[in-house]
């Protein structure tokens, strides 16, 4: 007959101290788990918020040049008179906003400026809005920081009452926005072309119309 | 033909559509009383009223005033009555005179709109006009003295 050696017993106390520590080690694991795979989920969450907003800024970088360029601040200037050429200098003649943007007494826009450019350099430029925003919504571009003027052309109690696409189309589309890519004889171009222009600005309003510092 | 009226008379002209208004009444219709200074509407020598508003005629095209009515020095009254007239002849304001038929057709815009007009108002319309001359002091007088004919003209 063979005899088996006697079983070793455990105490019943060992047993439980060894499942409680089982339980205890395993509830850590699953939670430092489940902490780091929700630091790595936010982590992407966060840079894939991050990256469309980053873009967006740089975007709208882009535009702020166009924005900033004459041929756009050049009739959104800071005081009540507009300025020209290159250099962006006050408007020869004494010419004043008025009080629709355009023009006093017999000193208005269209006293001197036709529906179209006359051709040749100094001549006056032309199209059938010529104007500057009207005083009560002034719409200042020069001088404005990046962010400031990003934060300001969104505002729509400071763009027209203007919604994101409605600024869209504004650059897309208005007539005399378009006249800054097609200024006449002797005037510099924005830095970007109209359809860059209007790409980078979809890129910043997809991105959430992120403004820079 | 490109058809308006120049001081309430209508006219008929035959010329390219983009001819200068100035050249049309100076060549066309022989009316020289209006100046051509730069060609670039920097000077108001050529300033005429298109429908009561001032333009410089030598940039604007004469198929802006299809339709339209054009006044010019010769129009603004027919005996040199009006205000502004009889204000220049008191203040002997001109000394060459090449710039004035412009400067009075700027500042009949001015109290036209602004019966009483202040220096500030005077510098806001007049500043388009240029006077090589340097009148501008005798204008600024006789535009308040117009001012005050056209007041007293109307009290009557």
């Amino acid at each position: 007959m063979i005899k088996f050696p006697p079983r070793k017993k455990f105490s019943r106390w060992k047993t439980r101290k060894f499942g409680l520590r089982m339980l205890v080690s395993g509830t850590a694991v699953f939670a430092l788990g489940a902490a780091a795979a929700f630091l790595v989920t936010s982590l992407h969450a966060r840079a894939r918020a991050e990256k469309p907003a980053a873009a967006s800024r740089a975007a709208f970088l882009q535009v702020y040049r166009v924005l900033t360029s004459p041929r756009c601040q050049n009739c959104h200037p800071a005081g009540d008179s507009p300025l020209q050429g290159d250099d962006s200098h006050v408007h020869l003649q004494n010419v004043k906003r008025g009080v629709d943007g355009h023009g006093k007494y017999g000193m208005r826009c269209d006293t001197c400026h036709q529906k179209a450019n006359l051709p040749g350099e100094h001549m006056p430029p032309g199209n059938p809005k010529w104007g500057l925003p009207a005083p009560e919504l002034k719409m200042v571009f020069v001088g404005r920081r990046a962010g400031e003027l990003c934060r300001q052309i969104k505002d729509p109690k400071q763009n027209g009452r203007r919604s994101l696409e409605e600024l869209f189309h504004h650059v897309a589309d208005d007539d005399l926005v378009g006249w800054g890519w097609n200024p006449g004889d002797g005037r510099a171009l924005p830095p970007l072309s109209r359809p860059d222009t209007v790409a980078q600005m979809r890129i910043w309003i997809d991105g959430g119309a992120a403004c820079p510092e | 033909m490109t058809s308006f009226f120049v001081n309430g008379k209508a006219v008929h002209v035959d010329v390219d559509p983009s001819t200068p208004l100035l050249w049309v009444l100076r060549d066309s219709l022989e009316m020289t009383g209006t100046k051509f200074g730069c060609g670039m509407a920097l000077c108001g020598a050529c300033t005429v009223h298109l429908d009561g508003k001032a333009i410089r005629s030598c940039v604007a095209p004469v198929s802006r005033a299809e339709g339209k009515h054009v006044t010019t020095i010769e129009g603004l009254s027919e005996n040199l009555t009006h205000p502004l007239q009889k204000a220049w002849i008191e203040m002997d304001v001109p000394q060459c005179g090449y710039c004035q038929s412009g400067q009075i057709m700027s500042a009949a815009v001015l109290l036209a709109e602004n019966s009483k007009p202040t220096d500030q108002d005077i510098d806001d319309a007049m500043g388009g006009n240029i006077c090589r001359c340097g009148t501008y002091p005798r204008i600024r007088r006789a535009i308040h003295r117009a001012a005050e004919l056209a007041g007293q003209r109307s009290a009557k």
